[in-house]
């Protein structure tokens, strides 16, 4: 098993408000991130492929098809956007790079036809990272798709 | 809505730094088996490094935060627990559980997690220690992972 990593940046803004608490309880919870004006990063994405190399092309997959698979469903999506207002995969939900690292699974696993979705990274700061990874034997260590706790 | 078809594990991994000094030596050896082992490393006046601790933790995300695990209860956790008594110290004489074991990388790991594991909002699955940029060590308590999965 071979497993083939490309990275994405994308640069985005963001705040962190649960409508459901108030002003004084979501600036408790969420600190600095609550300003409503909101703020920004400088987000890394590395999706993690894996697969055995095809004996003919040596390739687990075609890193430019993976290239752009990237740039169409994240790159436009989230690059220069503000992750609240924009981008519908997360409304309703904070935008933290935990729940940002799901939505991106949901939105790459469909799309990977060579190889499999092994991990999705996500980057927010160099000292901050969340992974999404399948869980190991069905344990629901996260979520399970909608109405579920990402 | 994430879309995802199968069940999904999310972690979250945190960095910190520390800088402190230590020293390679066992009295179990002799001084010729010290110099054989650990090098430079058995310098008696120590030497030091910049310490980068990654701490991963994992579990639910809660719905209300979108979070494994709040920072603003992670930072001073690992602040009190870690840096507090490890930065700009010489780990030998001043971690007393490094009285008896020899702080290598592999000894810190497993020291910083012995002393998060307490974390009470979400499982502290990893510790991963880079001591230079050529180095780095991990540790995860692999009977917890079994039990977990």
């Amino acid at each position: 098993m071979i497993r083939v990593t490309r990275r994405l940046e994308f640069s985005a803004a963001h705040f962190y408000h649960n409508p459901k608490f108030s002003d004084e309880e979501n600036r408790r919870v969420f600190g600095k991130c609550s300003n409503k004006h909101g703020h920004g990063h400088n987000y890394v994405l590395e999706v993690t492929v894996a697969g055995e190399p095809d004996p003919a092309t040596g390739m687990v997959l075609d890193l430019k098809e993976l290239k752009d698979i990237l740039q169409r469903e994240v790159g436009e999506r989230m690059d220069h956007r503000h992750l609240n207002y924009e981008v519908p995969e997360l409304a309703g939900k904070i935008p933290t790079c935990e729940n940002i690292a799901a939505v991106i699974w949901g939105l790459l696993e469909p799309q990977i036809t060579q190889g499999t979705l092994d991990r999705v990274r996500v980057y927010e700061s160099p000292d901050l990272f969340a992974d999404c990874t399948a869980a190991p034997n069905g344990s629901l260590h996260g979520a399970r798709g909608e109405g579920n706790r990402v | 809505m994430n879309g995802a078809r199968v069940p999904l594990k999310i972690s979250l991994t945190r960095r910190y730094k520390f800088a402190a000094s230590h020293r390679l030596y066992s009295a179990q050896f002799s001084e010729e088996e010290n110099k054989r082992l650990y090098g430079k490393c058995g310098n008696p006046y120590g030497h030091g490094h910049n310490y980068l601790v990654e701490v991963t933790v994992s579990g639910p995300v809660d719905p209300e935060t979108g979070m494994v695990a709040n920072l603003g209860e992670l930072d001073p956790f690992v602040e009190r627990e870690v840096i507090e008594p490890f930065d700009q110290r010489y780990l030998n004489k001043e971690i007393s559980e490094f009285h008896e074991i020899v702080p290598t990388t592999e000894n810190i790991c497993r020291e910083i997690y012995g002393r998060l594991k307490a974390f009470s909002a979400a499982r502290i699955e990893r510790v991963r220690i880079q001591e230079t940029s050529n180095n780095s060590f991990e540790y995860r308590e692999e009977a917890e992972l079994a039990q977990s999965c």
